[in-house]
């Protein structure tokens, strides 16, 4: 119990600490901010889909339903941080670069994401076996899963990108931040990665549960 | 099951053989997507009338139609087995992997049926600039593979779904987005006249991309078709 206590007073502290901090980047101003949230959330839903290609990599290997019961539950989860992402950067393009959406190389991949994890539940939806739905979605997610690398290192080298690409780290990958704005970001990045376990291992719970009372009914 | 890489050979060439025969007596694949080829290049051709286009606009143009014409036969061939209740015995004759190979390379030979009617077509009534067809002809090789390559296992995914038509569409477009947009701006480049050197990056995309794709699909393709 005390590490979700633990979890929601520093989040609070990350949220507070994030407003009454100096904004983290000096030219863009307070719009800045957004970067203390939006990389979180694009870091979760990167970790969520990738939690969710291994799923179904595993379930390919030894067929066991929970598996794929895990694949759905971290495609769901990215999908939502996805669309968290998505909302976030497009305020701040909004603020910094005049419109909600440009179809900068980032917004394009993003929207990609979207729409493979839109296909993917469409296609669950569309088979009605269990097995049948499980190993079909597993095999589209895998493949489709490949094409995401192109969209982020090819597409951007391809297309010029208004996207800051040193919030981070510089060219000779030096922190580009200051102390304070390290600490604040690093440990949101952290708990970000917490809550979304936390939330998954709840939804995990939750669908054993569910398979347990299906299987005792029949 | 054959081991050896003749025998792999050998009954893709069969599966290949046997959907190009029945193809050709029902002709219903082609049909659609010839049909649906010319319908779609005379909606644009009209719709433009005697107006000249940019560059840009010629290749999206281009690729749109290509596009929608594969997405509507591509998937044919997986259909067509599940809908006559074949894939059984096909299952029981040949190995998963020639299948696969099999399939693909009727799929390939579809589309490119369609794009050697089509593209003579486009140039005619679009009024394109045809001084660089041979580096055109290299980007329309390279994106015939890519769309087929890369659709073949979403076409063996959405046979075994309830509502196939729409869905190939949906499921296809996420994989085929990234080869879209650079088949765009390669073909841009071709139109615009710029030299061979200008679409390199684009050519290699290509090539990795065919390659990337067509590894998974065959990594993949027995978990959809054994299901």
């Amino acid at each position: 119990m005390w590490w979700k206590l633990l979890l929601f007073i520093a989040l609070s502290l990350v949220i507070i600490f994030s407003f009454i901090t100096p904004a983290p980047q000096r030219q863009i101003g307070e719009a800045s901010r957004v970067f203390y949230y939006h990389i979180p959330q694009a870091w979760v839903c990167v970790i969520a889909f990738a939690m969710s290609m291994i799923y179904s990599i595993r379930y390919l290997k030894n067929k066991k339903i929970v598996e794929d019961d895990r694949a759905v539950i971290a495609a769901k989860l990215g999908f939502i941080f996805c669309v968290l992402a998505a909302i976030t950067g497009s305020i701040f393009a909004k603020v910094t670069w005049g419109s909600f959406w440009n179809w900068d190389p980032r917004e394009t991949s993003i929207f990609i994401l979207l729409l493979i994890y839109g296909a993917y539940f469409a296609l669950r939806g569309a088979v009605e076996v269990e097995e049948k739905r499980a190993s079909l979605s597993a095999v589209y997610s895998i493949f489709a899963f490949v094409t995401v690398p192109f969209l982020i290192f090819v597409i951007p080298r391809i297309l010029p990108s208004l996207h800051p690409a040193d919030s981070i780290v510089d060219k000779n990958l030096k922190f580009t931040m200051g102390f304070s704005v390290r600490i604040i970001f690093f440990s949101s990045l952290t708990l970000f990665t917490v809550l979304y376990l936390w939330i998954f291992n709840i939804a995990r719970r939750v669908q054993k549960i569910t398979r347990f009372y299906e299987e005792q009914e029949d | 099951m054959p081991n050896n890489s003749a025998g792999l050979i050998a009954k893709a060439f069969a599966v290949y053989v046997k959907d190009l025969r029945l193809e050709l007596r029902t002709r219903n694949a082609l049909n659609a997507v010839l049909m649906f080829g010319i319908t779609t290049l005379t909606v644009v051709s009209f719709s433009l009338g005697q107006s000249s286009l940019s560059p840009k606009l010629l290749s999206a143009l281009f690729w749109v139609i290509i596009f929608f014409s594969a997405m509507s036969g591509l998937a044919q061939t997986f259909i067509r087995e599940e809908e006559t209740g074949t894939s059984l015995a096909l299952k029981l004759t040949a190995d998963p992997d020639s299948i696969y190979i099999g399939k693909l390379f009727f799929n390939i030979t579809l589309l490119s049926t369609l794009t050697i009617i089509i593209t003579p077509l486009f140039f005619i009534f679009t009024d394109a600039p045809t001084d660089n067809v041979g580096r055109f002809i290299v980007i329309l090789v390279l994106g015939v593979l890519g769309l087929c390559v890369a659709t073949n296992i979403v076409a063996a995914i959405i046979a075994k779904a309830s509502v196939k038509g729409t869905l190939f569409a949906v499921l296809s477009f996420p994989v085929l987005i990234t080869l879209l947009i650079v088949l765009v701006g390669a073909s841009e480049k071709i139109f615009d006249g710029q030299s061979f050197s200008t679409i390199m990056s684009e050519i290699k995309f290509l090539i990795a991309y065919i390659v990337i794709m067509l590894t998974m699909s065959i990594l993949l393709f027995k978990f959809v078709w054994e299901e």
